[in-house]
């Protein structure tokens, strides 16, 4: 079955004055119709740059440098602009971190929606205005009907957002990307809107990326994810595997540190040393060396290349089948 | 406002020993009407928005008191109220012995400054962009006369550096050239400048990344052992709150709903709002556990629903709730909550 | 004490100055606009000229003493009449047009700096107080402020100027010309800096830094002059470029209507006024020389003035 959407060594320039800097480096992944995977990383390991170069919306100067990424196939990342323009909305669906500037504050709600409607649709507005109603009840919005006339202002975040993933969905795209969706909501609305995403979703049979830094809303919801870390990919696997069994040193690591309801009260935190390296201070070899415990000559020398593990697939030499040394017992990696 | 109780039954404790920070009957209310003329050509009378109604809380020495609530609740009011950057509409604040609001002397006024402390949310707008950071540590051993010595002083600024895990060199660097973590670890450090007894930190970590956040949290509890310090911590995550709380105080629209000693709120909660957060921490250890149904929003602070806050989301609101403000009442030794259901021994 | 140590990230030691200046993304911006760096050098030109006036002009066309009538509405130099002695030409009094123009860009640039300067004296401090202090104080300033811009800066330089000269009298008024005029057009343009001021310190002022001065007791003055301030320049400074080359327009129109400099010490709009008069009957170099310096003068400021803007973007922060 050919997937949704799928990325094959993906590389993201992005030339500044002292040099070129690689946001992306080689990342390859798939995304099946129906299935949710979640980038996740940490601030400037490159997810956000993921989707803005899978949509088409990199911010100059940066630029897909090599790679390719194919959308139910067809290839879309060397599309001209005009073309680009009508992929997105119609077959591939965004909704941004912050609904408060995801809306236009002059425009009413129903008119935003029929707006988007009727650019990737050729219908009566009449008709538009109907579908943008079911819509907004298809997201729980009450009383849709009268909605349809307020301004973005008269709702509160966790229904603006809602809004904003009725606009995703209005022209029934493919392929939707959801970058931090719930990171500006109030903790008890964030259930809300993840479990919305993914219902709409899988009854639409979307693939939905869905990326942030937070681990617990990709338990929650994903299916498979995908680690990032410094613009590469350190592990992907089931959201089930890597969670519990992660195989990439960084992953066990930031793993350890998330603070759960389960751990000892009053418990130090497990942390990893150091911080993510800039994009301009990227060590040699392995990207995470310099933080792992685990580290040996062969990180410092060589970049290592994805190698399948028990549960998916690391970028680690700890899992190369052809190292001398078994790897570590299960529970770390 | 809640009954006052005696202190020591509050805290579950036996012992008498005086608590270094106490709040009593805080309130603030904000008043939003439009200006008077505009009130009289279009109408409509006064808007007040009550962020705080009637808190009050008590924080031993050396202890952690986490104060948990969503958007709304009124958490960094409170947070205001408590270092003395906004006044209190009613209610106590004492430090110390001393009530921050009512003290007159201007010295003793100084005195309290230099033991209370603030940690921002922000790591980028909590440090003078224009100012180096040791400009930046060293303003508050200047402003109290702690240190007179231009070299002394950055001495200490060195120290304060290397306290929280940056180097000493790093004084003459500017906040823009540092990554979030490291700014809020300069923001300790500025913190402690002062050798403060008593620090309110205001969400100090939901803006830093979880591997960043698990350093920062661990340099403050390992400051807190080796100085001494006490800290209210402000946190609308209640799994970070239960690896610094000692004590717990829930807050929902302006009121606190439940107070308890950390072992006991996360064992056995009793108050459906705090469980309806326990129940939204993300189940990352994917046990499958039972969620109470979830529903709506936190409800516009300036018209809150009557009676209990909450009755609206509230899976188990009955008549009482839509009428009668619940008071905070104890459940167990130094556990309140403030529910009617709770109170009739329903839930 | 180790194990906290153990976790400091090594971040790259500090560099100096000027290295950080050079190797700045403001600087790349500077060079590689050819306009921006075509109209610095032109602005550095103009001033080195007029700073060096008394040096490298040939007459001193101030010197009553040294004016010949018998010159007067000489042609410039690659004209029919003309003599290298006056390569621009004379006036009507006879004197040099091209010294006339370095000495009269002597008191168009040191009048527009002197007036922005006291538009910034008076604007950032009120900017300042009505920003932080709000309510009742806020709205007295920014009533005053826009009363203010009712007057067009003309007729507040003209007002002031009348009611100068009716109070000193026409020989007292000579000597206090200057102050007046610098006076009349500063006050014209105070209103720009403390509306921005004001906006900038709005923002600023609700930020944690400032609270973290607040909690330790600072005064709000020091808390505006040390902490506040530094952040609300980068506008004032935009401003105050673009701001000079009005100034300097404003005081050539002043002077152009009679009411500026005195004749006797003729400024770039002395000098356009008398030979407007003289346009009409062939003599155009009286006017034409001042005017084309003046324009140019004014572009090349508004030019830097614009890329200041733009390089001070917060877009850049």
């Amino acid at each position: 079955m050919t997937p949704t959407l799928s990325v094959r060594n993906l590389r993201v320039e992005i030339p500044t004055r002292h040099g070129v800097l690689t946001a992306i480096d080689d990342l390859s992944f798939d995304i099946a119709p129906g299935e949710v995977l979640g980038v996740v990383g940490e601030s400037g390991a490159g997810k956000s740059i993921t989707g803005a170069a899978i949509i088409g919306l990199l911010e100059p100067p940066g630029r897909v440098a090599g790679g390719e990424i194919r959308l139910a196939g067809e290839r879309v990342d060397n599309l001209a602009p005009a073309q680009m323009r009508r992929l997105r909305g119609r077959r591939i669906g965004m909704i941004f971190q912050d609904p408060l500037t995801s809306l236009d504050p002059l425009y009413r709600i129903g008119d935003q929606l029929v707006e988007t409607i009727l650019t990737h649709e050729n219908i009566p507005a009449a008709a538009a205005r109907d579908k943008a109603e079911r819509l907004l009840n298809e997201v729980g919005i009450p009383a849709a009907g009268q909605r349809l006339a307020s301004y973005p202002h008269q709702f509160s975040g966790g229904m603006r957002q809602r809004v904003v993933i009725a606009l995703a969905l209005a022209a029934d795209p493919a392929l939707v990307i959801a970058d931090e969706p719930t990171t500006a909501l109030d903790v008890s609305v964030q259930a809300q809107i993840i479990a919305l995403i993914k219902r709409l979703c899988r009854e639409r049979g979307a693939a939905v990326m869905l990326i942030t830094h937070d681990m617990g809303v990709i338990a929650e919801t994903a299916d498979r994810v995908c680690v990032l870390y410094a613009g590469r990919l350190a592990e992907i696997g089931s959201v089930r595997d890597v969670v519990k069994r992660p195989q990439h040193p960084y992953t066990a690591g930031l793993m350890a540190a998330i603070p759960s309801l389960a751990d000892d009260l009053g418990a130090r935190l497990a942390q990893i040393p150091g911080s993510m390296p800039r994009l301009d201070a990227i060590p040699k070899g392995c990207a995470f060396h310099p933080r792992c415990e685990y580290a040996f000559d062969r990180c410092v020398a060589a970049r290592p290349p994805l190698y399948r593990t028990a549960a998916g697939e690391a970028a680690c030499f700890l899992h190369d089948p052809e190292r001398a040394a078994p790897a570590p017992a299960e529970g770390a990696p | 406002m809640s009954e006052t109780m005696p202190a020591a039954e509050r805290e579950g404790s036996s012992e008498a020993e005086a608590p270094l920070v106490r709040i009593e009957g805080l309130t603030r209310a904000f008043d939003l009407s439009k200006k008077w003329l505009n009130r009289v050509l279009e109408g409509g009378g006064r808007v007040m928005l009550t962020a705080v109604d009637g808190v009050d809380l008590s924080i031993g020495r050396g202890e952690t008191y986490a104060l948990v609530g969503e958007s709304g609740s009124g958490k960094s009011t409170i947070a205001k109220m408590a270092v003395g950057l906004l006044p209190p509409s009613a209610g106590r604040v004492t430090i110390g012995g001393v009530d921050i609001w009512r003290e007159r002397d201007a010295a003793t006024q100084r005195r309290l400054r230099r033991r209370i402390q603030m940690i921002f949310q922000d790591p980028y707008a909590s440090l003078n962009p224009r100012w180096r950071v040791g400009a930046i540590v060293a303003e508050p051993i200047k402003a109290f006369g702690l240190i007179a010595g231009r070299q002394q002083r950055e001495a200490r600024v060195g120290e304060l550096l290397s306290l929280v895990g940056l180097d000493p060199r790093d004084a003459r660097k500017f906040p823009h050239e540092f990554s979030g973590g490291q700014r809020q670890r300069i923001a300790i450090a500025r913190a402690l400048a002062s050798n403060p007894e008593f620090i309110v930190c205001d969400e100090p970590t939901s803006a830093l990344d979880v591997s960043v956040q698990a350093q920062v949290l661990n340099l403050l509890r390992d400051l807190q052992e080796r100085l001494g310090l006490t800290y209210l911590f402000i946190s609308h995550n209640l799994a970070v709150v239960r690896h610094v709380a000692t004590r717990v105080g829930v807050l929902y629209l302006g009121r606190l709903v439940e107070e308890a000693p950390a072992r006991t709120l996360f064992a056995a909660p009793r108050h459906p709002y705090t469980r309806l957060l326990l129940d939204s921490v993300p189940d990352i250890e994917m046990t499958g556990r039972e969620r109470l149904p979830i529903a709506g929003e936190t409800p516009n602070p300036i018209t809150p629903p009557p009676g209990c806050h909450f009755h609206p989301r509230c899976p188990f609101a009955f008549d009482r709730c839509r009428v009668e403000a619940p008071l905070l009442k104890p459940v167990a030794a130094g556990h309140l909550a403030a529910c009617h259901a709770v109170e009739e021994g329903t839930i | 004490m180790s194990e906290l140590a153990a976790e400091a990230d090594v971040a790259p030691a500090p560099r100096p100055a000027f290295r950080r200046f050079f190797d700045s993304d403001m600087f790349h911006s500077f060079i590689g606009s050819p306009v921006t760096v075509a109209s610095a050098v032109i602005t550095v030109l103009l001033v080195a000229g007029a700073l060096a006036a008394p040096l490298i002009a040939p007459h001193n066309p101030f010197d009553p003493a040294s004016l010949s009538i018998t010159d007067s509405l000489l042609p410039p130099v690659w004209s029919h009449d003309g003599t290298s002695q006056y390569l621009l030409g004379t006036d009507d009094q006879g004197r040099d047009v091209l010294s006339t123009i370095l000495y009269g860009m002597r008191i168009s640039l040191s009048v527009g700096f002197a007036s922005v300067l006291l538009a910034i004296a008076i604007g950032v401090p009120l900017g300042l107080i009505a920003g932080y202090a709000g309510g009742a104080v806020d709205a007295a300033i920014m009533r005053v402020a826009d009363v203010q811009l009712t007057f067009p800066a003309i007729l507040t330089a003209l007002l002031i100027d009348g009611i100068a000269r009716g109070i000193a009298g026409a020989q007292a008024y000579n000597d206090v010309v200057f102050s007046v005029l610098v006076l009349s057009i500063g006050l014209s343009f105070w209103v720009q800096y403390a509306r921005t001021v004001r906006g900038s310190v709005l923002v600023e002022a609700n930020k944690e830094y400032v609270l973290a001065a607040r909690l330790i007791g600072l005064r709000p003055v020091a808390i505006l002059f040390r902490h506040i301030l530094p952040n609300v320049l980068g506008p004032v400074l935009v401003i105050a470029t673009i701001n000079l080359a009005l100034a300097i327009i404003t005081e050539a129109t002043l002077s152009f209507l009679g009411v500026g400099v005195p004749p006797t010490q003729p400024s770039l709009g002395t000098l356009i006024r008398i030979g407007n008069d003289y346009l009409f009957s062939g003599e155009w170099w009286i006017t034409m020389f001042p005017g084309i310096t003046l324009a140019v003068l004014v572009l090349a400021v508004n030019l830097l003035g614009d890329w200041l803007r733009d390089a001070l973007n917060p877009k850049l922060r």
